[in-house]
């Protein structure tokens, strides 16, 4: 008793410190280590390029699903392409597609790249409205001067002329 | 001309707001009763306005008015009468009307219902409250009217989003936002506190049952948007920590503990500031709900549609609001008396520790949701924050929470006996124990997380009940005493009693479904099979279905087990004839507090003949999920029930007869 302060009120102080502290001490450390291991960066094609992520570790990849580039497998696999400006990548993906899946439109697919450089998605995400651009997707656009306005379709997303489905 | 008069009559709504702040802070300021009067009878005018107005604007929704901007982009002459109505309150506009509508309801209410507080307080609250109304009515008629006219109407409407046409979802907003604003009362109750300089027991009487409505109402409103997402969305899981399903919830954490910490300010006086800075904090994090949802600054599985510029007023209004708030608290709070002392083991300990893990919970989740903003600000850099970091976070501060609960309600005030609370509570540690150890040893596969997470339920559930046992004095005094006792419990304990099992069996259902639920997705063709959780599911039929407004495939999936038949599951995909857009409407087997969830995905046309993608789900204790926060909303209006709770009654009691104590 001879280390607690003697006023009643700066034992209650002291005693909602040593309360509060290890509370503290734990939803801190868990936070920090939790923000440093289970954050998953966004990437379109070409920052994927650049920045290379390991293979295996999660991440989102945005951009517009390529005209013509989707297939689906009748083991219920599918594939499409994501593209931005300067780069392209193949994602499988086995699963329902997001009802509001559609060719040239934005998608951010969730999930990592295998070895071969092939993205295989865990969840493809599309919006509830049909009107919706991924905000990641359409920021990254905007940068590379890819942008015409909410709802519209950059030029390299519109269909081939030849080739369109 | 209806139209024109919706728009009037929140016009007029408005200006009864601005009167009722003036009037009711000029009866403060000259201690004038008609001039509150009139302040009171202005909070009562703006609600008729607003109801007016909305009542307006459900009829154009019901009458398909297309001149109206809003029902143009919401509604469509084909759909059904319920998902018009409330298509009213399905988009921006008409969401943040019902939000004022709230507002005004629960000011003209709180003037009503508060004859009993003291006339200075009460003029300071409907002052406060009318300071609100008129923020966010001038914020609908400027920025956001939802009863704006088009110039050029379109023949046809644009109709509500198809996955918003559900009968869990017409009702979840108004749930939501009664609970959301609700937190209004509590913000002005403290603003009228701070500003008066008095915080005292009666102070916390009158909070808890605004606090406890408002509580219960949003745990409902809640529990309906997470029922909606699990068997609309049809992904199979019922929580995603979304920033929108976290908007609500750290709202409802810190109502949690505002419940927890004014019971403490009620019964000894102490902690009053905190309870004040909770006061106001969940009514902050209301509006950062509703700013969170509607700026899109974050990606959401479900935002409404973005509009940056709105976002920018609504973050004004927030952070003007919340700052005048805390500010208001930083100022006065000093002042306020500090309360009474307690011993290191009481329950006003096991009140203060709750209140300590639930605010550092609210706050874990607030880093989550908030961060991917910090750290695009910061690096520039586009991240998302998964539930992984909560599961990681948010899980181990309530898995402590849980470990105290039981004790919390066995210790005395002031000074507690911990030998006897851990003697009332070895029956409930054993039965923990027993559960979780069972649940590892006979369930396979064998998962410990899950085990461990239903020995947590089995702990709060067995200390709930020990808690009533040792109330009543249950096998220590003859029986008939024990039921004599049983009876005359006050409403409120039993409330207490019914949020904890309730919370009890939400952890129970939360850590089976999590643990041991299946998952299969297979292409089957017509006659094709697939097994899940010991079912077995046969494609028998795919029928073609016209609905009001949708055409549909239907599934005929025939599930047995062991041969015998269970039931006939019939998920459809919907397509909608607006706008051409597809749902699937999920098929769900009760198998008692068990979910077969299946979900009929896209045609595959193949050579070899038709294909269709069916996943299916096995989802163990399922309906716990939903029924356990029933249970707990259901606690909190058994409490409010209570005669103690009742405004005024206990004061009134008190005077006639002195001798009788609350107990």
């Amino acid at each position: 008793m001879s280390l607690l302060p003697k006023s009643p009120k700066a034992r209650r102080r002291l005693m909602l410190l040593a309360a509060i502290a290890p509370v503290l001490a734990l939803s801190v450390g868990l936070a920090l280590w939790g923000l440093g291991d289970s954050v998953s960066f966004f990437y379109t094609p070409s920052q994927a390029e650049k920045a290379q992520p390991p293979a295996g570790r999660s991440i989102q990849l945005g951009g517009l699903v390529a005209h013509g580039s989707v297939v689906k497998h009748s083991d219920g696999a599918v594939e499409f392409t994501v593209q931005d400006k300067q780069a392209v990548d193949k994602v499988v993906f086995h699963g329902d597609l997001p009802d509001l899946f559609r060719e040239g439109q934005g998608v951010v697919a969730v999930g990592a790249f295998r070895q071969d450089g092939v993205f295989e998605a865990k969840r493809v995400l599309a919006k509830h409205d049909e009107r919706y651009m991924p905000r990641e997707v359409a920021k990254a656009l905007k940068e590379q001067g890819e942008w015409r306005g909410d709802g519209a379709t950059p030029a390299y997303g519109a269909p081939a002329v030849k080739g369109g489905v | 001309m209806l139209v024109e008069f919706g728009s009037f009559s929140l016009a007029l709504a408005l200006a009864f707001s601005l009167l009722q702040a003036m009037l009711s802070a000029t009866a403060r300021v000259r201690r004038s009763t008609t001039l509150a009067a009139a302040g009171e009878g202005a909070a009562v005018a703006a609600f008729l306005g607003v109801a007016g107005a909305f009542a307006v604007l459900i009829h154009a929704f019901v009458v398909s008015d297309f001149s109206v901007a809003n029902v143009a982009a919401n509604s469509h002459t084909e759909k059904p009468l319920l998902y018009k109505v409330a298509g009213a309150w399905g988009s921006h506009e008409g969401s943040i009307l019902l939000w004022c509508l709230a507002l005004t309801g629960y000011g003209a209410a709180a003037a009503l219902l508060s004859r009993s507080l003291p006339r200075g307080l009460r003029a300071l609250m409907v002052a406060t409250q009318g300071v609100l109304g008129a923020i966010f009515l001038a914020y609908t008629l400027f920025a956001s009217n939802p009863l704006v006219r088009l110039v050029d109407p379109p023949v046809e409407g644009r109709s509500l989003n198809p996955l918003l046409q559900d009968p869990a979802l017409a009702v979840h907003p108004p749930f939501l936002y009664a609970g959301y604003v609700g937190m209004s009362v509590v913000f002005s109750l403290a603003v009228a506190a701070l500003i008066e300089g008095r915080v005292d027991a009666a102070w916390a009487r009158w909070v808890r049952p605004w606090a406890l409505a408002a509580w219960s109402l949003l745990t409902v409103g809640i529990m309906l948007g997470s029922f909606w997402a699990y068997y609309e969305l049809g992904w199979g899981g019922w929580w995603f920590w979304d920033p929108v399903e976290n908007a609500s919830f750290m709202p409802w954490l810190v109502a949690a503990a505002l419940l927890h910490s004014a019971i403490v300010t009620e019964k000894r006086g102490a902690l009053a500031g905190w309870t004040v800075f909770l006061a106001i904090a969940a009514f902050a994090f209301s509006m950062l709900g509703a700013f969170l949802v509607r700026s899109g600054v974050l990606t959401s599985v479900h935002a409404f549609a973005l509009d940056p510029q709105r976002g920018v007023l609504l973050l004004i209004i927030l952070g003007v609001t919340a700052g005048a708030g805390f500010s208001l608290f930083a100022w006065r709070a000093p002042a306020l008396s500090p309360g009474g002392v307690f011993a290191p083991v009481s329950r006003e300990s096991a009140l203060v520790l709750n209140n300590i893990l639930l605010a550092a919970a609210t706050a874990s989740v607030l880093l989550g949701t908030l961060y991917p903003l910090i750290r695009e600000a910061l690096t520039g850099e586009a991240i998302s924050v998964g539930p992984p970091y909560f599961n990681l976070t948010f899980t181990p501060l309530m898995a402590a929470l849980v470990l105290l609960l039981p004790a919390g309600p066995l210790l005395a005030w002031k000074r507690g006996d911990a030998m006897g609370a851990s003697q009332r509570l070895w029956v409930a540690a054993a039965l923990a124990v027993a559960a979780g150890l069972g649940a590892y040893a006979l369930v396979s596969p064998r998962k410990a997380l899950a085990a461990a997470g239903v020995a947590l339920a089995a702990w709060l559930i067995g200390g709930a009940i020990a808690e009533i046992f040792e109330r009543i004095r249950a096998f220590r005094v003859p029986g008939a005493e024990s039921w004599r006792r049983l009876a005359r419990l006050p409403r409120g304990a039993w409330g207490m009693t019914l949020a904890h099992l309730g919370l009890g069996v939400f952890v129970l259902g939360a850590f089976v479904e999590t643990g041991w639920k299946q998952e299969v997705a297979e292409t089957l063709p017509l006659g094709g099979s697939v097994d899940v959780g010991g079912y077995h599911l046969a494609l028998e039929g795919i029928a073609s279905v016209e609905g009001a407004n949708y055409d549909a495939e239907r599934a005929r999936i025939a599930v047995t087990r062991a041969g015998a038949a269970v039931c006939q599951a019939e998920p459809e995909r919907r397509t909608y004839f607006a706008g051409g857009q597809t749902t699937s409407e999920v098929a769900l087997c009760y198998r008692g507090a068990n979910h077969l969830y299946v979900v009929l995905g896209e045609r595959r046309d193949a050579a070899a003949g038709s294909v269709w993608l069916v996943r299916a789900y096995w989802n163990p204790f399922a309906t716990l999920l939903f029924f356990g926060p029933l249970v707990m909303a259901a606690g909190g209006v058994v409490s409010l029930s209570d005669r103690r709770l009742r405004l005024g009654v206990a004061a009134r009691r008190r005077e006639a007869n002195p001798q009788e104590q609350p107990a």
